[in-house]
């Protein structure tokens, strides 16, 4: 609010600008004065516009902050409510897929492509959520930490489905399942000497043909861990006995780390998620860790990747001509569509 | 340094407390040193004309003509071209949409008859696009403004109100009449019926808007049902107000006032291009009939009739010469012409023509056919470059293949290592399907050593193999997981995807990617 009249004594501030046609507002700076121009009549009828709608917009919707909260408006709405709506109208719109998945059984899943395909990019999703902390972003897993690689076709407690499945239920030596996956490997810290853990660490590595074993290493190693490991050193999924005599090492294949692990083994804990996740989350997060290129089928057991193995699948349960059809089947549904899987 | 010394005079002389220090020269006696008065020196001894000028609503008077037949036939063609095109129906069999011209966002395709365009084929819309530009710049080298004059939707819509205005209100004089008459119950009752009908114009205008990017039949029942999407109802709601406000109220004044085409065209005109022009050589001085009928030596063609005025949409009078409102719609010749007739004067007062032509013309030369403008080098180089872009991009189209494979490595993790020490890396492939057909496709392994495989995240890895086939959907591109198995000790670094379409096109696409393995591992 500029005092009219300051700086122009003796000027009325009703004085008219003869070219415009405007009156002064009275102020005067070294001859240059001011006009009293009006607002466009637009400008001024949009202002009065956003007046009418802030007043309109405050009873409607939360505006005043308050001591505990603000006000809420009359609609009610809030941006968390906005997205439980939304939340809920996406989990409606994949009920349909979910009930599928939930009255299929985890090994026919497969015989339905569409349904199989849905059910791996669903456990994508929980995947990246629930367990990328310990097996990584592209299911890698972390040597370092001994957490498994999830890509490859060594499974310590099998990788059918079922199996896959079974894991993430009941977790691996987890407390909250009495049905979790639990055997230890006893520690060999004074149970052998010295030179005998050398020659049986060497016979270990041998296995794989890292190494070159000593007739002593194969007895001491038949002695005390075929049992468990095998003689070959194949393992046993049964009880998660790993296989000793491939490529794939969760604790490392140097000497000194297995060396360490038969001193005091490390033991593997992995929460069961039947707590924590819906079965069907756990069934498509079964069916995407199967589908990272690993998987294992009824059948295959541990062996190699021969496509002769076409021929011996038919017999076991029937799965083969299923798996026939799916990618013919998969490939028709049309769920394909850029981003979907 | 004599100017100095007056100065000196002046300001010794002169000085006084509160100027001191300042030189006012000697342009401003210390009499006027007072702020007020010195400023009085540049008030105008006149107000300066108002800049502001009102609009005048214009009446154009009805017409008939050459151009204005013209103008009705374009003005059917263009309107016909938008309100009939989302309803033509075009068979593309069962696995794609069955409209002609559809461009349908929420699936990323654009359809128009036998053409279809995905999005990585968004060069075409840019080439269509600049073709649209060298096409508004070869028009304008050819005839001038006739894009303003016939075709601009601004032009054809309020063409078509004007039209109305003329239907419920009469000719000119009517609708000037009763724009000054007060407001009473016949003029509301006129006043409502027209715009109630420029409404209703306005409505099927926006509604036929968004018939081009759905199925126009379902779309249109979906619209009344209120089942069609929010954006929908707001595009035609936003393009309802722009039609009925630009076409019905602000009309001339897009043109003057708002577009910038009548700059870029000002621009693009030299004194080759065709426009409406009065002859004033011939025209002046203006006089009337019986004026010069008393003395013929004094006057012009002219008789100052002013009914190129009147019928002119734009309200501009083209004796004025060139001008930003003339969109050379060419009404004023029909006017002109008539009136020329009646008198019995040659036609062509004022006509199409080039400023040479004009020129040639006043100094006496014979008039020269208009058509004669359209060949010249600009125009012709406008429409070589234009025709070769379209060329070239028809030639693209029909030579483009419908099938293509593109390949990303998985880099987390790079590679994997298997149990028996052989290397597996996997893969992400796109195979796109550009026919409106399902098709079965073989992907084969090219440059890995024997006993390389490949299997699917669909396809176990028990039947891994060589090559694989996969199906991919009618119109769309299927991402398949891919794995990659190479023996243990091959030393591979690269290989590459062959895609092979198995019908009888057989169509191939190779995408080559790399190959990691432990032995590149950091």
């Amino acid at each position: 609010m500029a005092p009219s009249d300051s700086n122009a004594p003796g000027k009325q501030s009703d004085r008219i600008d003869e070219p415009t046609g405007t009156e002064f507002v009275g102020h005067e700076w070294d001859g240059i004065e001011e006009l009293n121009t009006p607002l466009p009549r637009w400008w001024l009828w949009t202002f009065y516009a956003c007046i009418a709608w802030a007043a309109v917009y405050v009873v409607l919707y939360p505006a005043w902050p308050m001591v505990e909260r603000a006000t809420q408006g009359l609609l009610g709405w809030s941006s968390r409510g906005e997205l439980v709506e939304e939340m809920g109208a996406a989990d409606l719109a994949r009920r349909a897929t979910f009930e599928r998945i939930a009255a299929t059984d985890i090994t026919k899943l497969p015989a339905s492509p569409d349904l199989m395909g849905q059910a791996i990019a669903g456990g994508a999703a929980a995947f990246k959520q629930h367990c990328v902390q310990c097996h990584g972003a592209g299911a890698a897993g972390y040597a370092e930490f001994g957490y498994p690689n999830l890509n490859d076709d060594d499974w310590i407690w099998g990788g059918e489905l079922e199996d896959i499945e079974y894991t993430l239920i009941h977790g691996i030596r987890w407390e909250g399942s009495d049905d979790t996956r639990l055997t230890y490997m006893p520690a060999f810290e004074g149970l052998l000497e010295d030179d005998q853990v050398d020659a049986v660490v060497a016979h270990v590595l041998s296995l794989s043909g890292e190494a070159s074993g000593s007739a002593a290493g194969a007895r001491i190693y038949e002695e005390n861990c075929s049992v468990c490991h095998g003689t070959d050193g194949g393992g046993a999924q049964i009880m998660g006995a790993p296989a000793l005599n491939d490529a794939i090492w969760l604790y490392g294949n140097t000497p000194q780390l297995v060396r360490r692990q038969i001193l005091q083994p490390r033991h593997g804990v992995m929460p069961g998620w039947s707590d924590k996740l819906d079965p069907v989350t756990i069934k498509m997060l079964a069916a995407y860790v199967h589908s990272r290129g690993g998987g294992e089928y009824a059948g295959d057991m541990m062996d190699g990747v021969a496509p002769e193995f076409d021929g011996a699948g038919e017999n076991d349960n029937g799965s083969e001509p299923e798996l026939d059809q799916q990618d013919q089947v998969a490939s028709a549904s049309g769920d394909g569509d850029d981003g979907e899987l | 340094m004599a100017s100095s010394d007056s100065l000196a005079t002046t300001s010794g002389g002169t000085t006084s407390g509160g100027v001191a220090g300042r030189d006012w020269g000697q342009a401003l006696p210390s009499q006027q040193a007072d702020p007020i008065a010195a400023t009085a020196r540049h008030a105008p001894s006149q107000p300066p004309p108002n800049l502001y000028e009102r609009r005048k609503a214009v009446h154009n008077k009805r017409i008939d003509g050459w151009f204005r037949r013209f103008k009705w036939l374009i003005m059917l063609v263009t309107l016909t071209i938008y309100y009939v095109t989302p309803w033509i129906r075009w068979d593309r069999g069962p696995y794609a949409p069955d409209q002609a011209v559809l461009i349908d966002l929420a699936n990323r395709r654009f359809y128009m008859f036998d053409i279809e365009i995905w999005p990585h084929e968004f060069y075409f819309v840019a080439g269509l696009l600049i073709m649209a530009a060298l096409g508004l710049f070869l028009v304008t080298s050819a005839v001038g403004r006739a894009w303003c004059g016939y075709s601009c939707p601004q032009t054809v819509w309020t063409d078509l109100f004007q039209h109305i205005d003329r239907l419920i209100d009469g000719d000119r004089n009517a609708r000037m009449r009763l724009d000054k008459a007060p407001w009473g119950p016949s003029k509301i009752a006129r006043r409502s019926a027209k715009w109630t009908i420029y409404l209703v114009i306005s409505l099927l205008t926006g509604g036929a808007w968004i018939l081009y990017f759905a199925d126009a039949p379902t779309l249109l029942e979906d619209f009344f049902t209120l089942e069609a999407s929010p954006v929908a109802y707001a595009t035609v709601g936003i393009l309802t107000f722009t039609t009925f406000w630009l076409g019905g109220f602000m009309r001339e004044q897009v043109c003057i006032y708002m577009c910038p085409w009548p700059r870029i065209q000002a621009a693009m005109l030299d004194e080759k291009s065709l426009i409406v022009t009065y002859k004033e050589w011939r025209g002046e001085p203006r006089g009337s009939v019986k004026k010069a009928k008393k003395a013929p030596e004094k006057y012009g063609d002219c008789i100052d009739c002013l009914q190129c005025v009147a019928v002119c949409p734009t309200g501009i009078d083209i004796r004025e010469g060139q001008q930003i409102g003339c969109i050379t719609c060419g009404l004023c010749i029909d006017a002109c012409d008539k009136v020329m007739a009646d008198i019995g004067r040659p036609r062509g007062l004022i006509d199409y023509a080039t400023l040479e032509q004009c020129e040639a013309e006043a100094a006496g030369e014979p008039a020269s056919p208009p058509w004669k403008a359209l060949l010249r080098p600009r125009t012709l180089i406008y429409l070589a470059i234009w025709s070769s872009i379209g060329g070239a991009m028809l030639f693209a189209l029909g030579t483009r293949a419908h099938t293509e494979l593109t390949v990303s490595p998985d880099r987390n993790p790079p590679f994997m290592l298997m149990k028996d020490g052989s290397v597996r890396n996997s893969y992400t492939l796109r195979l796109r399907n550009m026919e409106a057909r399902p098709r079965d496709m073989e992907i084969a392994l090219t440059g890995l050593p024997s006993g390389a495989l490949m299997w699917t995240d669909q396809i176990g890895r028990r039947r891994a193999a060589s090559q694989q086939v996969v199906t991919v959907p009618a119109n769309e591109t299927r991402i398949v997981r891919a794995y990659v198995l190479v023996p243990a000790q091959s030393d591979v670094d690269e290989f590459g995807f062959l895609l092979t379409s198995l019908d009888e096109q057989r169509e191939q696409d190779l995408a080559e990617t790399i190959f990691t393995g432990p032995g590149e591992q950091g």
